[in-house]
């Protein structure tokens, strides 16, 4: 029952499957591609821990099914990471305690990506509202929003850096 | 945590979408996903057949006609939030759509969804219901419209049939430069409300209110107009006292009792965020109250 072809883009790399129509986006990352970056908290849309970009917009990955991400273009934590380097926010949340067991990282990550990419300089209340949609049990927040905004700054200055 | 095996279905057009729910047993609607999709995988929904929306190009968008907006059921709530033409002509609708759930379930959801889905708490209907929206309800008999105040029908229960699905949603528009409030409370940013208060204020030059709109939501299994609060407003100056007495008969309905909160806190918070969405609305239609 409910077998479906399935084709999408994840980290600018196409892939090709035949999948249970049930088989949500997050299971499908982890167990199908094997990207296991992306974490399963929940599994009800609470916790963020699976949030991906979906067509560049996030996305809890599972409360899609897979079958739904036909034709789209995906990212994962994965795709936010330089070659053999980290990203400019991944380095930011190393500098300031912004992890510690890292299970929700990768959803942090991917909410602020989105939020930095729309709004390269939030208010600290503008990083609180976005992180309401992701649970960390470690930190307290208070160093995942410092990460935020330190990454926004240095994202800022490198910008400056090069049009001048 | 996995939902029960089923067929899945991805029609492009509406008719086909009508054709596929009329035919199929067993079958349900997917619009955003963000609240079916929990409840599958709890699996408190078990079908055997998904009738995705999302290709429904025709069901997205949003119209601006004749003292109207037209709002497609599966925009999604992120894009009404951002449109530039509902932060004009109906800020109220913005404003809330800050308070439902998170950016990222923003992202998918859809107003249709939620209004089908129809959560006692859920802020979209209240938003609906003060605008006196008409619910367009297509199936393969065509399309018919329900008043809203006539949509829903019990506890997370509307008069759609199993095989209609709402199509678009008309929001009638009050003139330019009314002042709008919303006030909710819940335990955290996102979650749903224990109680909630919308106001609508349309006042004339002279200080007198011309038209009065107050609905309650997380009180009743759908939202509530306070008609006595709205009576009490209409046709009197705007101060102070009248406020008062338009909250006073916010804290006169019969609340749900539930393990969140009492029905006496709900009735204590419906007079509370009542004043307070009021004075907003009245301040940002130019009158400090």
């Amino acid at each position: 029952m409910g077998r479906q072809a399935a084709r999408m883009n994840v980290n600018g790399k196409s892939y090709a499957r035949v999948i249970d129509a049930r088989l949500t986006l997050a299971d499908f990352l982890r167990h199908e591609i094997n990207l296991t970056g992306t974490h399963v908290g929940c599994e009800h849309g609470v916790c963020g821990a699976c949030t991906v970009l979906v067509d560049g917009r996030t996305a809890r990955s599972c409360l899609m099914f897979a079958v739904q991400a036909n034709g789209c273009e995906v990212t994962t934590v994965e795709g936010l990471t330089p070659e053999g380097k980290l990203s400019v926010l991944q380095q930011a949340f190393i500098d300031n305690h912004g992890l510690q067991c890292g299970f929700c990282t990768p959803g942090m990550l991917i909410t602020l990506t989105e939020l930095l990419r729309d709004t390269p300089d939030p208010s600290e209340q503008e990083v609180r509202e976005a992180l309401t949609g992701n649970l960390c049990r470690c930190t307290g927040y208070a160093g995942i929003v410092a990460a935020a905004l330190d990454a926004a700054r240095r994202l800022r200055d490198a910008d400056k850096q090069e049009t001048t | 945590m996995k939902p029960a095996p089923f067929d899945y279905h991805a029609p492009r057009q509406l008719k086909e979408a009508a054709e596929l729910l009329a035919k199929l047993p067993n079958a349900k609607v997917l619009a955003g996903g963000q609240s079916l999709v929990p409840m599958m995988n709890f699996r408190y929904v078990i079908v055997d057949h998904l009738v995705d929306l999302n290709g429904l190009d025709e069901l997205r968008g949003i119209v601006v006609g004749d003292g109207r907006l037209r709002i497609g059921a599966m925009t999604r709530q992120r894009d009404i939030e951002t449109s530039p033409e509902i932060q004009r002509l109906c800020p109220l609708m913005a404003e809330a759509l800050r308070h439902v759930g998170h950016r990222q379930t923003r992202n998918r959801g859809t107003i249709g969804g939620s209004l089908a889905h129809a959560d006692p708490a859920a802020e979209l209907p209240a938003v609906c219901a003060a605008h006196d929206a008409i619910v367009h309800v297509a199936s393969v008999r065509g399309i018919r419209q329900i008043a809203f105040h006539e949509f829903g029908s019990g506890f997370m229960a509307t008069s759609l049939a199993p095989d209609e699905m709402i199509a678009a949603i008309d929001l009638q528009l009050w003139r330019q430069g009314h002042g709008y409030g919303f006030h909710e409370f819940a335990r955290r940013q996102g979650d749903f409300a224990l109680a909630g208060a919308v106001a609508l204020l349309d006042i004339g030059a002279d200080n007198v209110v011309r038209r009065a709109g107050l609905t309650l939501f997380g009180i009743a299994t759908s939202p509530v107009r306070v008609e006595a609060a709205e009576a009490r407003l209409t046709g009197q100056p705007l101060d102070a006292s009248a406020i008062r007495a338009a909250s006073a008969a916010a804290r006169q309905t019969e609340p749900i009792s539930d393990i969140h909160a009492s029905g006496e806190y709900r009735r204590h918070l419906a007079q509370v965020l009542s004043s307070r969405a009021l004075n907003d609305a009245a301040q940002r239609a130019g009158v400090q109250a």
